[in-house]
């Protein structure tokens, strides 16, 4: 009966001497997986979005939160005039990525995307484009 | 300086409040400390941090906790019996702190001329040239550990609460019990020393002849039976949050709880201190150090144990408790008391 008692003691005084492992947030950052499906983002080529607006996206959408309009460019090219997320709604499941044909979606690593208003947490095209 | 008080010369009662002062306010910032302590070391223990984030390391979160505790909302529920619901968070605080009154520590030191022994309810006499403590030491702190239930009792019967009452209920029955065994450990301590005096029995263990050594089981169930005595984690079935929101102090806010959180500790400092003085020779040391360093390491050690265990054991359940109290200790404690008398008397 006694020994069980002084073995705990003996784990808690090991467990003293090791390192936390408490990750101070604000300061220190996590490092996400590489394969980490945080906010969106577009990509460019050319100096113009990849999105060819094809709705595959809006139509793969379990949350229904992309929001896809075509134009026409000087080149009669078909071209996603608007293209907006609601951050609100997306569960970040990725299939928008998937369905792709034109590799014109991808998710990031950020994940921190508290705002202060609702209307913040629709991303607009401008602010979804990959940063240059 | 030669004029009397009382038949005392004025420079005793400076010294007393002296000694007063600096106790208290060491104890104090000790209990506040003992706060970060806990919250530091049990979280190291689970691989934690602790607190970070105020000051260096989180080392001016016990300030920080006491001025939001002090800016809180004071609520008393409108059908408590208010007299008795603002006296026992004092009823709980006050005992703890006064046990400090009888505790040596340290060594007679020489200021002015003057013999100063290192504890409070204590005066030197040069005619004998010996210290004049209380000699019932031991007996006032048994009392003031005993009052101390009553704050908890109170502060549960007077909340109107039902869990507070169960919380209250519980620690009654349990500092009780526990009670009768802590002090038959006392009880084969005194029977070594032949005295109530606890500048006599930490006189005694002068050399590495503590009472631990010589009543190792009475040193360890004394140790138990005081922390179940003062609610302390595994028995701190009168808090356990779990089942009770938070037991006797669910109804207290502000000011009245932070004295109940402080009580908790100071009896923690308050036991710490008491089993050094008693087990483990008190301000007694190797001579390279002065005596109340002594004192401070071995109370600081003791205290460390205490969050240890917290850090270490899940909480007893009531009948479990009982069944420790009633039919382990105190039986253990009994049959150590008889082996004790045989042992004494058979050596004289």
């Amino acid at each position: 009966m006694i020994m069980p008692l002084l073995k705990g003691l003996g784990i808690t005084l090991s467990h003293l001497f090791k390192k936390p492992v408490t990750l101070q947030y604000p300061d220190e950052m996590p490092e996400v997986a590489p394969r980490f499906r945080g906010l969106h983002a577009l990509n460019i080529s050319h100096d113009k979005a990849k999105c060819v607006a094809c709705y595959l996206c809006p139509t793969v959408c379990p949350a229904k939160c992309i929001k896809v309009e075509a134009g026409e460019d000087e080149n009669h090219n078909k071209y996603a005039a608007e293209y907006e997320i609601d951050m609100l709604r997306c569960i970040f499941c990725g299939y928008c990525v998937e369905a792709c044909p034109v590799d014109a979606v991808r998710m990031t690593q950020t994940f921190e995307l508290a705002n202060y208003k609702r209307a913040d947490f629709v991303f607009t095209k401008d602010r979804l484009l990959e940063k240059k | 300086m030669d004029t009397l008080i009382l038949g005392l010369p004025v420079a005793y009662y400076i010294a007393m409040i002296a000694k007063v002062l600096v106790a208290f306010v060491f104890v104090l910032l000790t209990v506040a400390y003992a706060t970060y302590a806990e919250r530091k070391i049990i979280g190291h223990m689970q691989v934690r941090l602790g607190p970070m984030r105020t000051g260096w390391h989180g080392l001016l979160q016990p300030i920080a906790d006491g001025l939001k505790l002090f800016f809180k909302e004071e609520i008393i529920p409108a059908q408590s019996s208010k007299f008795a619901f603002l006296v026992a968070p004092l009823v709980a605080l006050i005992p703890a702190f006064i046990s400090f009154a009888v505790i040596p520590f340290g060594e007679t030191i020489t200021i002015g001329g003057y013999q100063i022994p290192l504890q409070i309810a204590a005066v030197y006499d040069p005619a004998g040239d010996r210290v004049l403590d209380v000699n019932v030491g031991v007996l006032y702190i048994l009392g003031m550990a005993s009052l101390g239930v009553y704050g908890i009792v109170l502060a549960g019967w007077s909340s109107n609460s039902k869990y507070s009452l169960l919380g209250g209920l519980r620690s009654s029955a349990q500092m009780v019990s526990y009670e009768l065994a802590a002090g038959l450990a006392i009880v084969s301590v005194f029977m070594l020393s032949e005295s109530l005096s606890l500048q006599k029995i930490v006189a005694d263990q002068a050399g590495f002849a503590w009472y631990a050594f010589k009543q190792p089981v009475a040193f360890i169930v004394f140790f138990i039976c005081s922390l179940a005595e003062i609610n302390r984690t595994p028995f701190d079935l009168p808090e356990a949050e779990t089942e009770l929101v938070s037991g006797f102090c669910t109804e207290y806010s502000s000011m009245k709880y932070a004295m109940f959180f402080m009580a908790e500790y100071a009896n923690m400092v308050t036991v710490c201190a008491v089993t050094t003085t008693l087990f483990l020779g008190g301000w007694h040391g190797p001579a390279f150090l002065p005596g109340w360093i002594w004192f401070i390491i071995k109370v600081y050690f003791l205290i460390f144990v205490c969050m240890w265990i917290r850090a270490t054991y899940p909480r007893y359940r009531y009948d479990q408790l009982m069944r420790l109290g009633w039919k382990f200790f105190l039986p253990l404690t009994l049959l150590n008391v008889v082996a004790t008398g045989i042992v004494v008397t058979l050596l004289k």
